[in-house]
């Protein structure tokens, strides 16, 4: 085994260890650990990227003495790194896009508390993204729950206790229903692991004994984390939880923390479930379904928000569509665009978030349509980032929301022919919603206004900020440009996952 | 010199051209109808104290109940809930019945857990040896979960100095002062109690490789223990030892303990390395390698928790 290999479990522990010593620490140095910690991850998940696309295969690392079924274990080939790297950027740019903001929102005793939170968010992502153990999935959603709780009411403003207590009841149906399937799953299986949870069920499901449970459990597991990701039926604690807390809570809540769910979700469609069994097909035609109704309706609600950070959450409803539908396609096109999804979309709301902050902080504070007259030229590069944010969210070319739609668009045709069609005019009128309301936000923010309104009063520009939004428009424009490495990359680790 | 098209006035041209001078925005007029008229009237029975914000939000909450909405709502979630309940005791009549020696769950995970647990991790409580050797990472997340909670309580509850410049105002209202302290038979019982069930407590700690118990249930005893003496003699008493200070290194150390020793364990696991830390002698109290220590660890991660968690929802503070 080379040292490479323990860089996986170096970063989850990393992470936790982090989380434990902020404790004692004041806000500011667990401010600079926790920058130091997600850079660290990064590099350290880049080093594993590169060791899997050296071997070419995935391997899989005992936690402890004991090897496969009896003891935890993790497993890594080239999907997982690439999501864990993706991950650790889209939170480090996310954190320090909302920095000034955490100073200002979050009580100075209680800043490290925060990124505690943060840390253990960290941590908890990782282990989603590297576990083989269907047990240590559910500890690390629970992490994962609560860190989010943590975040949505840090603010301690306002509204935030309601989209907190909303959050937290949505959420933990969610956990609970996850709960009940998993021990479902173990008392028709005997196994927690992935792997051998998948040859049991092989061997089972042709005798028709079990066909009532293994519905059953598939359709708990699939709504318990669909509820926790915001698919659509069950997303109204989403435009809640995104729209109020502070910016950097809000970009990590919606580009990262629902992706975590929907990972462990195509985790458990490839590893866990037989390829092509009877319930698996069902499955991924109701998620086709609800992915397909979330797109446009998501996009429909969008419309009728006046507030755009309401707005931008209820847009995050019809891209977790998008997702969704990519999986219910049921091909593996279908899957890794899904999972580019998973990425770029990340990409884009983060962006979004961050510089929706800017914008709304020189307009004084306001986020209707109204107030933000102008607010464009007040914050030259807050506004710049959600031009460019909208542009990748409608799928401008050379962005990489064309690259998410057109991978949608082309997987559709390895699908049978009703859904293709179905994909096909679902990608159009989503697409055609969204230009509505971002344009008309982008047109709102570029509207003329008088000389004296063009200047931001009482406004303290920030580096940290400006940088940010600048990498994550970077970013989109980098994975909207070199995508073929990256979608080289995830298909290579799609065929390996399983 | 250019001649003006006759329909020009009004067009859609005359109004772009308008609106990129700024003259004219086709949201005037348009996006102020529903202008916030009789709000704050509806909510005025509400204390005058509230700011203008939380009455808004209370105005939002009240719109989304009122109707039929709420009616039908209640309904939904009864058949919901009533639905899940039918879908769940029909699935459980498919699984193989309860101690069925042929069980998909009495395979060979079990089977080694149960013949070779003692062997390998030398608990004699296998349960121990599970949670503790076999599968310590989940154990591990399992304390993070509560140490992660108990972040969140802090930052909902803990009345901080800089959060209000009332807060005096604020900890003269908390029940500190009225608490019961002079209550004769609750100072009896407790001064007899509580060392018995506190020292109860460690022994389920300590013994927890030993015996049924661990530090999961051993430091809820704890916990337990600390609230009732807390209950009894209020905060002077307790406040002397269990500061703010004491709770957030004794969970540091817990945990870092925790997290290093695993991550030796994981990492010379994991690389086949030899490790130090050997199985003992069965039976004996500082046997089963780490299993006894990190008993400790999660025991005193529980008590603090438990105990923080009920200063902090009484009055906010250690």
């Amino acid at each position: 085994m080379t040292f490479v290999q323990n860089f996986p479990f170096f970063s989850i522990i990393l992470s936790m260890f982090c989380a434990i010593v902020s404790s004692v620490l004041s806000g500011k140095a667990a401010k600079w650990l926790h920058l130091a910690m997600v850079t660290t991850v990064l590099f350290l998940s880049l080093g594993v990227l590169q060791y899997t696309l050296v071997t070419g295969e995935s391997y899989t690392y005992m936690m402890g003495h004991y090897p496969a079924p009896w003891g935890n274990e993790i497993r890594i080939g080239p999907l997982e790194a690439i999501m864990a790297a993706a991950f650790a950027l889209l939170m480090l740019l996310s954190v320090l896009g909302g920095l000034d903001h955490i100073e200002r929102e979050v009580l100075g005793s209680k800043q490290n508390l925060f990124y505690i939170l943060m840390d253990l968010l960290m941590s908890s992502l990782l282990a989603l993204i590297y576990t083989n153990d269907l047990f240590t999935a559910y500890v690390f959603i629970e992490i994962c729950t609560i860190a989010a709780c943590g975040l949505i009411m840090a603010k301690k403003v306002g509204r935030v206790y309601v989209s907190a207590v909303r959050y937290m009841i949505m959420s933990l149906v969610g956990s609970g229903l996850f709960l009940i399937g998993l021990s479902l799953l173990y008392s028709i299986t005997g196994h927690l692991l992935m792997s051998p949870a998948k040859e049991a069920l092989e061997n089972i499901l042709p005798q028709s004994r079990y066909t009532v449970p293994m519905t059953v459990i598939l359709l708990l597991l699939t709504i318990g984390l669909g509820i926790k990701s915001g698919l659509y039926p069950f997303h109204t604690w989403i435009p809640d939880a995104y729209g109020y807390t502070t910016p950097a809570a809000s970009a990590v809540l919606s580009s990262l923390v629902s992706k975590g769910y929907i990972f462990l979700l195509i985790k458990l469609m490839v590893r866990v479930l037989p390829y092509g069994s009877l319930a698996g097909q069902h499955m991924t035609n109701v998620l086709f379904v609800f992915g397909i109704i979330g797109m446009i309706m998501g996009s429909v609600d969008a419309i009728r928000e006046n507030n755009i950070r309401r707005m931008t959450s209820f847009s995050s409803v019809a891209q977790i569509g998008y997702i969704y539908m990519g999986l219910g396609l049921g091909t593996t096109a279908g899957m890794a665009a899904a999972l580019f999804h998973v990425i770029s979309h990340g990409a884009m709301k983060a962006l979004l978030f961050v510089s929706i902050s800017g914008l709304c902080e020189t307009s004084g504070g306001r986020m209707d349509r109204l107030g933000l007259k102008g607010a464009g030229f007040r914050h030259k590069i807050a506004g710049l980032g959600f031009t460019v944010g909208s542009l990748s969210m409608i799928g401008m070319p050379l962005l990489t929301g064309f690259v998410s739609k057109y991978m949608f668009a082309s997987a559709a045709t390895t699908a049978e022919p009703v859904k293709m069609i179905a994909a096909w005019i679902a990608l159009a009128i989503s697409t055609t919603l969204n230009a509505v309301y971002f344009m008309r936000t982008v047109l709102v923010l570029y509207t003329w206004v008088p000389q004296e309104q063009r200047e931001a009063k009482d406004y303290r520009p920030s580096g940290t900020e400006d940088a940010a939004t600048l990498g994550l428009a970077l970013m989109n424009l980098g994975l909207g440009i070199a995508s073929p490495p990256v979608i080289a990359v995830l298909s290579k680790g799609l065929e390996i996952f399983g | 010199m250019s001649r003006r098209n006759p329909k020009y006035p009004g067009s859609f041209w005359e109004h772009f051209t308008q609106w990129r001078r700024g003259e004219y925005d086709p949201s005037q007029g348009k996006m102020e109808i529903k202008a916030p008229g009789k709000k704050p009237e509806r909510g005025s029975w509400l204390p005058s104290a509230l700011s203008q914000e939380m009455r808004d939000d209370y105005e939002l909450g009240m719109k989304r109940r009122i109707g039929a909405f709420q009616r039908v709502y209640r309904v939904m979630a009864l058949l919901l809930a009533l639905t899940l309940t039918v879908l769940l005791l029909v699935t459980v009549s498919f699984l193989p019945a309860f101690g069925d020696v042929n069980a998909p769950e009495n395979n060979e995970v079990a089977r080694r857990y149960i013949e070779k647990g003692l062997e390998e991790t030398g608990a004699v409580n296998i349960v121990a040896g599970m949670i503790l050797d076999y599968r310590a990472f989940d154990t591990f997340g399992e304390s993070c979960v509560l140490f992660i909670a108990s972040c969140c309580v802090l930052i909902l509850l803990k009345v901080d100095r800089d959060e209000d410049p009332h807060s005096q105002a604020l900890e003269d209202m908390n029940d500190r002062h009225y608490e019961p302290n002079r209550d004769t038979v609750l100072q009896m019982a407790a001064r007899l109690l509580v060392p018995v069930i506190i020292i109860f407590g460690i022994y389920v700690v300590l013994n927890g490789h030993l015996s049924p118990g661990g530090g999961f249930s051993g430091g809820a005893i704890i916990g337990s223990g600390l609230i009732l003496y807390l209950t009894a003699f209020g905060f002077e008493r307790t406040g002397r030892f269990m500061t703010e200070k004491l709770i957030k290194s004794l969970t540091l150390c817990a945990l870092g303990f925790y997290c290093i020793a695993k991550s030796y364990s994981f990492y010379t696991g994991a690389n086949h390395l030899d490790s130090f830390i050997t199985p003992g002698v069965p039976g004996e109290i500082l046997s089963a390698g780490l299993i006894v220590y990190l008993n400790i660890c999660v025991g005193i991660v529980v008590a603090c928790t438990m105990y923080s968690f009920y200063t902090l929802f009484r009055k906010g503070g250690y």
